[in-house]
């Protein structure tokens, strides 16, 4: 039954408690922005859509086209050295080739050597995940436990250091690039160093902590396809060793797709250099470990430079400039269109 | 009492001990005998869970569901190494999360369960122990007890009555929270116990009870009480069952039979029916669908794995040999199929279901807490009792409404009576809401009479002056209404009369007559005494012609104490006009005028007039009829013709308009859910009449209406010709108005819609609840179901609530709409649960349809809120957010299935798993949640002022299998791009230092922010109501991802998880790149701008009805609106009057007899046998101080008020006043059935007191179309 006094509100009597708050949230009357699809919005937004994109792109391609880029692939030039390491028995015997380019210009400015691969699946699933970025943090982990799995341990139960389908798959030729002046031959000054991300080199990879790095890799041992142990990658730098050797570490930070290229080495401006590479002969030697024809890869080696967007790539200043174009148009389609409607409505309101 | 809405499916299980109850043993007073056979005891358990069992329980009925299996299926196969694609948080944090935010919800609910629980179960009870009564809670009563009831209290437990404080062992129940019926029944113990009056002897008694098992038949019980060697049947007739009330019965006793869960209150409240809504369904066709297409990406990436590690993989295996046990590439194929269903299952969103609920949720908190649909008299807000089915208010078609208490407040007003050619009353205006938004003149002040009704108003003083002027013919009349009725009085204590009258109508009259100085004070068999302007005159009643439905009238004859003989006859015109006498002609003419003018203005009118009879005609007369009354055969038909006789030739004294009271914008709510193209059937239990007048007094019906069809036939044959008749009717309208050949072209593609839309002019159908159960048989129903709606309006009359349930299912079923019914009372509960949305006026005294119901509220004007503002916001809101999360899961999970292209369909992931992890419930559910929440495409008035609004709603235009594949479209084209931008841009790149660009977590990290990042500016395009919280989640969510990605890629994480946190560094290198900044910028573009152009063409070239079709369209609507409202007043009725409405036969005889008056009120009446002394001498005293302050009203006035009485309304209990009628005498179903809506009316009316006062903001809200 109901209060019947209810029914009859008197004065004085307390505010009914079940009257909901009389509040913006509650009654849905928040003060609120809302914005309209206007057509001076629309075609404000696309012309400036428009003339962003189109300068942007041309930007884009002005400055990638000057960018300097020498690309050589040496897979079928090497052909002796792919088919002696087709045969994966050979793995510890040397096999060298020559690769002769000409520079007709000069390329100035700073020089960065790569190496491509084509068709190297470094994005494969089972790929990326078969590495143990605890054991590359020096720390002393079973690596069992990891994804490193086939290439964990040997038989003996020996782990690998470092273990894992990336590392036992280090792209392990080593080129020099050498520079023909005057029938003499002058070996251009390389840095492998510096060439990978601060954090990378500083945070990611640590190498045990021992006195020395031999002993800080004892009880461990290379992967199955390296021709010699980690601690021995670069014998001549102590911080270039181990884990935080920079080859390993730009091997490590996998690519998106199979093709694709890693920076090797920069070129060293001093004496003849400091301007970057002067025009003329030079030869590429290339110590070939890497067999890539097993499975149809190829191999290059890329000399260019770099602007403020990056290397030589067309696609986003092509990618720009089409779609700036684009928007201008539809902006105009837009106007036309509109025009058009807005006659019709006239003429049915009349 | 409370009926449980959902009751756990344990009950059924649970019941007796060792599988099922073949008998029933129970002995009274032998509670150790009862025990052996371990009944159910009283308590009653709705909840599901207690604080041990929650969490399996709950977990248990989560994983039932197949979307949580789904997803624990996919976290198995996650943990399955050579599948697992990702790492299996990414799925349980999301699953944790959902199944934290149902298991807090459930157990919310289930608290709520146990606190009602508590409260049944404690409730108090008398249980006879020992010979003592002893106050019990009701959860220790037990099989066998004997328990004391007493009035208006709840049975505690199925009872068998043993005895009562009426004779004979009678005693009242109401059964509405049983079966809906709100008459009161009787029950009678069986005669032996009956006498077992007081505790003593009752705790003497020692009988034993054998019957049936517990069931859920309500209305069957058998068994046998065994008591000093005697067998005695029981039946139902003997039961008391729990869910009932004791009406008008001092106290009784009964033996518990059966208890708690075994009652059949419970043993009938089943689950209700889980009622989902469209956009649930269609959710679930779309999962599904998806689900198949997930399963071809996986079939047709497992391919290309297959393929791939055939070509590829196999000479690849130097670096990268096969897993361990993958020996064949078909087999890896086999394995990355699965992997691919792990990356790809986000494309079946987790977080999709408990978003819904969510946003949801968040409709049903706004409908709750709108203050415009909180009615302060009632003190009752809207309450959204269900929270799943907000958007499907936004896309109503039908609206099934009851009559009586939701359009009509069930309150008679006597408005308007023409006495001698004139008409009194016009001060007020009939045009509801308009009058309360002016000045309201005076009522008419009735201080001067101390029996005045106080709630009684009256606006024309004019017709008080005539009374004091002692107009003979407004005297009349007045006495008339104070002596030609069937209303039983009770004087509680001097002064406080209470009126019970069978019919409303007639306590209008009555009550109008006794404020106008005419006050029926009280009747025995055989007298009336009315104070006639403080004056106590006694009639002699000779005899009531009682009313009955061929007659449609009643008389009474009286002699006046000064001897005088009278008849004095009220009826419909249409009868009594013919039977007045030549002399009346002007009269005649003058009272017609004013009679069509009332009906014009929805009112009910009743025509008064007398006739002197001549004391030798009278006795003749009496004679003949005494004659007839006891001939044994053909009484009826000599009855009739006696009266017939009788009542001729009689002067006509005017007529009386009574207003059956809609509730507030009622009309103006119609007009605009009719304009929102909402079509309203009636469907009331009433009679024909009383329908068509509330039809048209709401504007349903209008005389513009080309034709109104009724359907009365009482055979199939006969319906079958009215339908058809109907139909071809419209169809030659439209055919001779239309182009014939297009509608014949139209009607062969079979669609009602095209039926409807071809019909021209407006039609309405009334529909008799007769010719309605023809209608409903299936061979039929299509045809009936045809030509209902190619009607504007569709009343049906005296349907059972059976009839409702089956109109609502008919239209379900045929017209794949979302149907809506709204009722108040218990007969329309059934209506109710099987409409999409059931809709309960809340705040009246049954609450059965209110429990029943999704919605509730206590005014039927806030439908049109509740519709069109808030339905109408939840089905946009609901379809944008749908829409969008679609839209984003699928860009988000497509970039894998290009980049499976590309990394040899090895389910290598694009993202992060912590990005993929996050990504539905961390960077993209906050913003969506918010616009599914708070969006608002046009503010609410304007969906008042433009019911057009929602038709988008009804024909299911903003979230249909069209729109969802648009959405899917754009998320696909969206991870078109998303991928190979970046792929393009990467693919040889440099970064700005020399170093390698395309690395594959730079990669992942510009693809994850360039996603986050659109899918922002594509929900900041969607979201078209910018409310702060808004910004804060868009921009939060925003910061969020960026806060997250370093934190995630920062040194110290993974120092700690090296193994987890690969990704350390990546973000600051990654995101210091121009390229990478530009390409983000790019994909943003390319994504976006197409979207924005199609959108704007879209809005500048068809726009929704938003623009100029709507505006155009509304002009149209407003002209015909107005049209409407002009034309309304000066309508001609044919319709008009029908005697007192819900008038029943029967009564004149019941009060001749006397049987149905009670002891007290006949004492009362004859001032002689009332036990005390003291009473008799005040009534004495009052008597004789009355008839000396005759001359001056107002004397009795002073003495009253000296008195100290006061003038209370106190009302009546509205159900305990009625036991006038049932004392023995068996009243025809159909009777009860009125009157108990009589009584209803009359505790409605008693304790609503003159209700006019609006509702505060009422008005606010019922922007009306018809004065624009």
């Amino acid at each position: 039954m109901k209060n019947k006094t209810s029914f009859l509100p008197q004065e004085g009597e307390a505010r009914p408690s079940r009257c909901p708050d009389n509040s913006a949230f509650k009654q849905q009357k928040l003060p609120a922005w809302k914005p309209q699809l206007t057509i001076a919005a629309v075609l404000s937004s696309f012309f400036l859509t428009g003339v962003f994109c189109l300068s942007v792109g041309v930007c884009l391609i002005m400055s990638a086209n000057s960018v300097r880029e020498i690309q050589i692939d040496y897979s079928d030039k090497c052909s002796d050295c792919s088919k002696l390491r087709e045969n994966s028995s050979n793995w510890n015997k040397e096999c060298h080739c020559s690769v002769n380019f000409m520079l007709k210009e000069d390329i100035l400015g700073d020089v960065f050597m790569y190496y491509g691969l084509q068709n190297f699946y470094q994005n494969h699933r089972r790929y990326v995940i078969s590495r143990s970025d605890a054991q590359l943090l020096g720390r002393n982990v079973n690596i069992q436990k990891s994804y490193c799995a086939p290439f964990t341990t040997y038989r003996n139960g020996t782990p690998m250091a470092p273990c894992g389908a990336i590392a036992n798959s280090m792209f392990n030729d080593t080129i020099d690039l050498f520079y023909n002046l005057n029938s003499s031959v002058i070996q251009v000054p390389l840095l492998k160093t510096g060439n990978s991300w601060w954090t990378d080199k500083n945070v990611k990879f640590r190498n045990p902590k021992s006195y020395n790095l031999s002993s800080a890799f004892a009880g461990t041992a290379r992967p199955p396809y390296w021709q010699k142990p980690v601690y021995l990658l670069d014998e001549e730098d102590e911080r270039n060793n181990g884990y935080v050797n920079d080859d390993f570490i730009i091997w490590m930070r996998v690519s998106a797709f199979a093709t694709f290229r890693n920076l090797y080495r920069r070129v060293r401006r001093i004496r003849q250099f400091a301007d970057g590479l002067p025009a003329g002969n030079y030869t590429f030697h290339i110590s070939y470990n890497f067999p890539v024809t097993k499975f149809k890869g190829r191999k290059h080696v890329i000399l260019s430079t770099v602007v403020w967007s990056g290397g030589s790539n067309p696609f986003l200043g092509i990618a720009y400039v089409v779609s700036g174009t684009a928007a201008t148009l539809t902006g105009f389609v837009i106007t036309v269109i509109h025009l058009k409607l807005r006659k019709k409505k006239t003429f049915f309101q009349k | 009492m409370t009926v449980p809405r959902d009751m756990p499916e344990k009950w059924r299980r649970v019941r007796g001990p060792g599988g099922a109850e073949e008998e029933r043993r129970v002995r009274a007073n032998a509670r150790e005998y009862n025990e052996k056979f371990q009944y159910a005891s009283n308590c009653i358990k709705t909840s599901k869970y207690n604080i041990v069992t929650f969490l399996p329980v709950n977990l248990f009925e989560q994983f039932q569901e197949v979307a949580n299996t789904y997803f624990l299926f996919l976290l198995i196969l996650q943990l399955i190494p050579q599948i697992s694609s990702l790492s299996w948080f990414t799925t349980i944090v999301p699953l944790v999360l959902v199944l934290t935010i149902t298991a807090v919800k459930d157990a919310t609910d289930d608290y709520f369960r146990h606190k009602s629980d508590n409260q049944v179960n404690n409730r108090q009870s008398q249980v006879l122990i020992g010979g003592v009564l002893r106050q019990e809670q009701w959860m220790n009563v037990r099989v066998g007890d004997i328990i004391k009831l007493e009035n208006n209290q709840f049975v505690a437990a199925d009872l068998l009555l043993l005895s009562s404080s009426e004779p004979h062992g009678l005693c009242y129940i109401e059964t509405a929270e049983l079966d809906g019926e709100t008459n009161m029944k009787v029950r009678q113990a069986i005669p032996v116990t009956s006498e077992l009056g007081d505790t003593s002897k009752l705790a003497q008694f020692d009988g034993e009870v054998i019957c049936e098992p517990p069931n859920n038949k309500l209305d069957k019980f058998g068994g046998m009480l065994y008591w000093k060697e005697n067998k005695y049947p029981l039946s139902n007739q003997n039961m008391l069952l729990r869910g009932c009330v004791l009406r008008n019965t001092e106290w009784c006793f009964g033996l518990v039979i059966f208890a708690g869960p075994d009652t059949k209150l419970m043993q009938n409240s089943g689950r209700t029916k889980f009622k989902r809504t469209s956009i649930d369904r269609l959710m679930n066709t779309l999962v599904l669908w998806i689900f198949g297409f997930l399963v071809c990406m996986g079939v047709i990436l497992a391919i290309g794995n297959a393929i791939w590690e055939h070509e590829v993989g196999v000479c690849f295996q130097i670096y990268l040999p096969w897993d361990e046990g993958v020996h064949s590439a078909f087999f890896s194929g086999f394995l990355s199929f699965w992997s691919y269903i792990i990356i790809l299952n986000t494309v079946v969103p987790i977080s999709l279901y408990v978003s819904v609920e969510v946003i949801r949720l968040g409709h049903s908190y706004f409908i709750n807490w709108d203050k415009k649909m909180y009615c302060a008299k009632r003190r009752t807000p809207a309450e959204a009792r269900t929270t799943t089915l907000n958007e499907e208010l936004g896309q109503v078609e039908y609206i099934f409404s009851d009559k009586t208490g939701t359009l009509t407040q069930n309150i008679m007003v006597f408005s308007k009576c023409s006495v001698n050619g004139h008409s009194y009353g016009d001060m007020q205006d009939m045009l509801g809401h308009k009058v309360e938004l002016r000045e309201r003149p005076e009522p008419v002040d009735f201080s001067f009479n101390p029996l005045a009704d106080p709630r009684f108003q009256f606006w024309d003083p004019s017709l008080l002056e005539a009374v004091n002027l002692g107009d003979p013919h407004v005297h009349e009349f007045f006495r008339l209404l104070s002596l030609c009725h069937t209303v039983m009085s009770e004087e509680k204590s001097e002064g406080e009369l209470y009126y019970k009258a069978q019919s409303p109508d007639e306590g209008a009259l009555v009550t109008a007559a006794r404020n106008f100085g005419f006050v029926f004070r009280s009747r025995t068999p055989k007298t009336i005494t009315v104070h006639e302007l403080g004056r106590a005159i006694t009639y002699q009643l000779l005899a009531i012609l009682d009313f009955n439905n061929i007659r449609k009238r009643m008389s009474v004859i009286v002699r006046s104490p000064e001897g005088k003989i009278r008849l004095y006859c009220k009826g419909a015109d249409t009868i009594l006009l013919e039977r007045l006498h030549p002399i009346n002609q002007d009269l005649t003419n003058v009272t017609t005028d004013h009679l069509n003018e009332y009906a014009g203005e929805g009112l009910r009118t009743l025509v008064l007039a007398y006739k002197d009879l001549e004391e030798s005609y009278y006795e003749d007369w009496s004679e003949r009829l005494h004659r007839a009354g006891s001939a044994p055969e053909a009484r009826e038909d000599r009855l009739a013709r006696l009266y017939d006789e009788v009542e001729h030739d009689m002067m006509l004294l005017g007529a009386t308009a009574i207003e059956d009271k809609l509730q507030h914008g009622v009309p103006e709510t119609i007009a605009i859910l009719t304009l929102a193209n909402i079509k309203i059937w009636v469907l009331t239990g009433d009679k024909q009449e009383t329908a068509v007048n509330i039809g048209y007094s709401c504007k349903m019906l209008t005389d513009d209406m080309t034709e109104v069809f009724v359907v009365t036939g009482h055979t199939v044959l006969e319906v079958r010709e009215e339908l058809r008749k109907a139909r071809e009717k419209m169809m030659d309208a439209s055919r001779s108005i239309g182009n014939g050949f297009s509608y014949q072209e139209k009607l062969s593609s079979s669609k009602f819609t095209s039926v409807l839309e071809a019909i021209a002019g407006e039609y309405a159908l009334v529909i008799n609840g007769h010719s309605l159960a023809h209608a409903l048989e299936a061979d039929m129903e299509v045809e009936f179901l045809e030509t209902a709606c190619a009607c504007k309006a569709v009343i049906c009359c005296r349907v059972t609530p059976l009839q409702k349930a089956q109109v609502v299912e008919l239209v379900k079923k045929y017209k794949k709409a979302v149907t809506l019914a709204i009722g108040d009372g218990a007969n329309d509960v059934s209506m109710i649960k099987t409409a999409h949305i059931g809709v309960g006026i809340s705040g009246q005294e049954g609450i059965q349809a209110v429990l029943a119901s999704d919605y509730s509220f206590s005014q039927f004007k806030f439908l049109q809120r509740l519709l069109l503002v808030h339905g109408r916001w939840s089905y946009l809101r609901m379809c944008k957010f749908l829409c969008y999360f679609f839209y984003k899961n699928f860009a988000f999970t497509m970039v894998h299935f290009w980049f499976g292209f590309f990394c040899g369909f090895s389910a290598q992931t694009v993202y992060d798993q912590y990005f993929i992890t996050l990504y539905n419930i961390v960077y993209t559910s906050l913003p969506v949640l918010a616009m599914g929440v708070f969006d608002q495409d046009v503010p609410e008035q304007r969906s008042m002022e433009y019911p057009k609004l929602y038709e988008p709603g009804q024909l299911n235009l903003l979230f249909n299998k069209r729109e969802f594949f648009i959405c899917i479209a754009q998320g696909i084209y969206t991870s078109v791009l998303m991928f190979f931008i970046p792929y393009g841009v990467f693919a040889d790149a440099t970064r700005d230092d020399g170093a390698q660009l395309a690395d594959y977590q730079s990669f992942a990290v510009t693809v994850a922010t360039s996603l986050v990042i659109v899918v922002s500016v594509q929900i900041g395009l969607d979201t078209g109501f910018w409310t702060a919280i808004n910004h804060f989640f868009i921009w939060g969510s925003l910061a969020a991802y960026f806060a997250i990605l370093f934190a995630m890629h920062s040194d110290g994480l993974f120092q700690l998880f090296p193994n987890q946190f690969r990704f350390v560094g990546n973000a600051q290198n990654t995101l210091a790149q121009p390229t990478v900044w530009l390409t983000i910028a790019l994909t943003t573009v390319v994504c976006i701008m197409p979207v924005v152009a199609f959108r704007f063409l879209k809005l500048d070239l068809k726009p929704e009805l938003s623009d100029t079709v709507r505006y155009t369209q509304l002009v149209r609507k407003k002209q015909k609106t107005q049209h409407r409202c002009m034309r309304r007043v000066g309508r001609v009725g044919s319709r008009r009057s029908g005697y007192a409405f819900s008038h029943q036969e029967g009564f004149g005889e019941l009060i001749m007899s006397g049987k149905n008056m009670r002891l007290s009120s006949l004492a009362l009446s004859s001032f002689a046998t009332r036990p005390s002394a003291g009473w008799i001498e005040t009534l004495r005293k009052k008597k004789g101080s009355d008839s000396s302050t005759a001359a001056s009203p107002s004397g009795a006035a002073d003495k009253t008020l000296k008195d100290g009485r006061p003038l209370s309304p106190a009302a009546p209990s509205g159900r305990s006043s009625v036991s006038i009628h049932l004392h023995g005498v068996q009243i025809p179903h159909h009777t009860r059935m009125y009157y108990a809506r009589a009584t209803a009316a009359g505790g409605r009316r008693g304790s609503g007191g003159a209700v006019t006062a609006p509702c505060p903001l009422a008005h606010s809200s019922t922007t009306c179309l018809l004065f624009i």
